[in-house]
């Protein structure tokens, strides 16, 4: 498990973290979302050591990471770097030795990467001949031709076609699934949604929540309900104790003060006429986001 | 992996990457090329001939035969027909007898003079050298052109460094191996991959250059040059060595190539001291002696200053030491100054930032 504690870093005495705290946990993926500048790409900076903190400390499985544990994770930058003139396969190799690879194993990961991300056609073409997607599917190979201990990638996602963007879901899925700790942040927040187990919300440099995304979810939500009749659904407006959000038609939102008065509600819908959906309505990450930050 | 396991793989792409790229074989080729070149041209112009001269007269004949070959003889038979191709320009001038003459003859000659036939006529006393194995001044000159010459092009040559340094920095792949490697395992393999290759070339020209002596029927200059160039060797590794380390900083102060400009000048400054300063003082006992003590003009001065004879026995040592203490603190300080800088992007980085810069990344 990663864990990042109480960290704070100034820039020319402008403080980018402030006190900073969250985990990723073994096997789960982690979304990491915040605004722009809200210092994502200063703390997994940290956490690679590419940076230092300037108070807290970041541990991996309770223990100082050293330059021999760092080795063992995998890193996708924001800003993505590869030699522009070596060859894929080569270069996926010589980034697989650096983190420690005898070459056999170098090479049987890099041809096995290669296929997973459909890149095996291009394995000795130069990097800079590949197109703009493809070198970013070069990169995730580049990050994870070590099999690492933990995976962080800053924004994964971006400048991938959709087709692409599955094929990467699918292997960070798999990552975890190897129980690796993935922590990975993205501005698409419904990608988040899709493929996080736990979310850390950063604002301002500090944590604006952070946990399992499901139990976020709940806790965020108000007790809302939406209601979709066949006729005019204007009378929900008169229930007691009900407010109304959104009303189209035949369609109806609203919030309740208890959950028992959404039933009170249902009953009253099925005396009129048929229904045709009730039910919770769970908060979407963007309106957590929203509300949070 | 351990620093000296990320070093070497380091070192090993560098190398792959040069020897893959051509610049590297031309540099080299051409030094080849130059090297036999001055070995051997200066021999093909020794076989040309001295100027003709018309004789008339037996003291005249016996004269210009003594001169050997510095003088071709067409004897005449008079006088008129000696002043005849004088006129005519087939001969430089004509010798003919004169027993009013001290040396019993007499040049003619159109409105001047002929320099190359009076020097060749003239008896030259005997002469006794004192030391007979002192370097003769062309071969010294030529001897010290080679070396600053090789420390130039070679320290030069590091300029790669620096290209190699920007571009990790502006393909961001650098964020990748910060975060991978120790920092100083990258810049130790840099240096290294640099400096085993310009080795490798200087070693294999100062094979070459007993083969291209020979070649060039200078096989005699091979005990004279032997001790130099031996000594030349240790002390360009050191020099290249420490202008590696300034060329990796150079490099790390900016953030993309066509900055380089900007940090380059002072280190192509310190590559060309040694080359000018050897290159004009070399006359100069003082500044020589000098030069041959401080670091960078070193590498060149004290392998010519031993050349010519001029050392006692401990002063390459010295001089050596000074290197390799200079040597240590540069890279220490270029450490320092790389680590600071190479996650630093935009303008040119400050040498205050980069020194203080160095705190705060872990690595």
């Amino acid at each position: 498990m990663l864990q990042v504690r109480s960290i704070s870093r100034s820039f020319h005495g402008n403080k980018v973290l402030n006190d900073l705290s969250f985990e990723a946990k073994a096997g789960r993926i982690t979304g990491f979302v915040g605004a722009n500048g809200s210092g994502k790409t200063t703390t997994m900076r940290i956490i690679l050591g590419v940076l230092a903190a300037n108070e807290g400390t970041v541990t991996w499985q309770g223990g100082p990471i050293t330059q021999q544990v760092r080795q063992r994770f995998g890193y996708m930058p924001e800003e993505r770097g590869l030699y522009p003139k070596m060859k894929v396969a080569e270069q996926i190799v010589y980034l697989g030795r650096l983190h420690g690879l005898d070459q056999a194993t170098a090479q049987r990961n890099t041809t096995a990467l290669l296929d997973r991300l459909e890149l095996a056609g291009r394995a000795d073409d130069p990097v800079e001949r590949l197109s703009l997607g493809n070198q970013q599917r070069v990169q995730i190979c580049a990050a994870l031709v070590h099999d690492p201990d933990l995976l962080i990638l800053d924004e994964p996602f971006s400048g991938l076609d959709p087709l692409a963007i599955e094929t990467v879901l699918s292997v960070l899925r798999a990552q975890a699934a190897r129980g690796v700790p993935v922590l990975f942040s993205s501005h698409q927040l419904e990608l988040v949604e899709r493929l996080c187990d736990d979310l850390v919300i950063i604002s301002g440099g500090s944590t604006a929540a952070s946990g399992d995304r499901k139990t976020l979810q709940t806790r965020f939500a108000t007790p809302r309900f939406e209601l979709v009749v066949d006729g005019d659904a204007g009378w929900v407006r008169d229930v007691a104790g009900v407010e109304v959000v959104e009303l189209d038609g035949a369609r109806v939102v609203f919030d309740v003060a208890e959950g028992e008065q959404a039933q009170s509600v249902l009953q009253a819908a099925i005396h009129r006429g048929p229904v045709r959906t009730f039910g919770a309505v769970v908060p979407s990450l963007a309106e957590i986001f929203r509300e949070v930050i | 992996m351990s620093f000296w396991g990320a070093t070497r793989l380091i070192a090993q792409r560098e190398i792959l990457v040069q020897v893959r790229g051509k610049s590297l074989w031309i540099t080299f080729g051409l030094f080849i090329v130059g090297l036999f070149a001055a070995a051997i041209l200066p021999g093909l112009g020794g076989d040309e001939s001295g100027p003709t001269v018309a004789t008339f007269g037996t003291q005249a004949t016996r004269v210009v035969a003594a001169t050997g070959t510095d003088l071709e003889a067409r004897a005449v038979a008079d006088l008129g027909q000696a002043e005849a191709l004088v006129r005519d320009g087939e001969v430089s001038a004509a010798v003919v007898d004169d027993p009013g003459s001290p040396t019993g003859v007499r040049v003619i000659a159109m409105s001047q003079a002929p320099y190359r036939v009076l020097a060749a006529l003239a008896a030259p006393p005997p002469v006794d050298l004192l030391a007979p194995d002192a370097v003769d001044e062309d071969i010294l000159f030529l001897a010290s052109f080679g070396f600053s010459l090789a420390f130039f092009i070679f320290g030069m040559s590091g300029v790669g460094i620096a290209q190699s340094v920007v571009t990790e920095k502006q393909t961001r792949i650098v964020e990748i191996l910060v975060a991978t490697v120790p920092v100083r395992a990258l810049l130790t393999g840099k240096i290294a991959a640099y400096s085993l290759l310009v080795f490798g070339q200087v070693g294999v020209l100062a094979m070459l250059t007993p083969i291209a002596l020979r070649a060039g029927d200078m096989g005699a200059l091979l005990g004279l040059i032997g001790p130099a160039l031996g000594w030349f060797v240790p002390f360009f590794m050191l020099g290249f060595v420490l202008l590696a380390s300034m060329w990796a900083v150079a490099g790390a102060l900016v953030s993309r190539a066509e900055d380089l400009s900007s940090t380059s000048p002072l280190v192509t400054l310190l590559v060309m001291v040694p080359y000018m300063g050897v290159t004009f003082f070399q006359s100069n006992d003082i500044a020589m002696t000098v030069m041959s003590y401080v670091p960078f003009s070193s590498a060149v001065a004290m392998p010519v200053r031993m050349f010519a004879g001029e050392t006692q026995l401990w002063e390459p040592f010295v001089s050596l030491a000074i290197l390799a203490a200079t040597l240590v603190a540069a890279v220490l300080v270029a450490a320092r100054l790389y680590t600071g800088s190479l996650l630093q992007t935009g303008a040119r980085v400050r040498l205050r930032r980069a020194w203080s810069g160095a705190e705060t990344p872990l690595a």
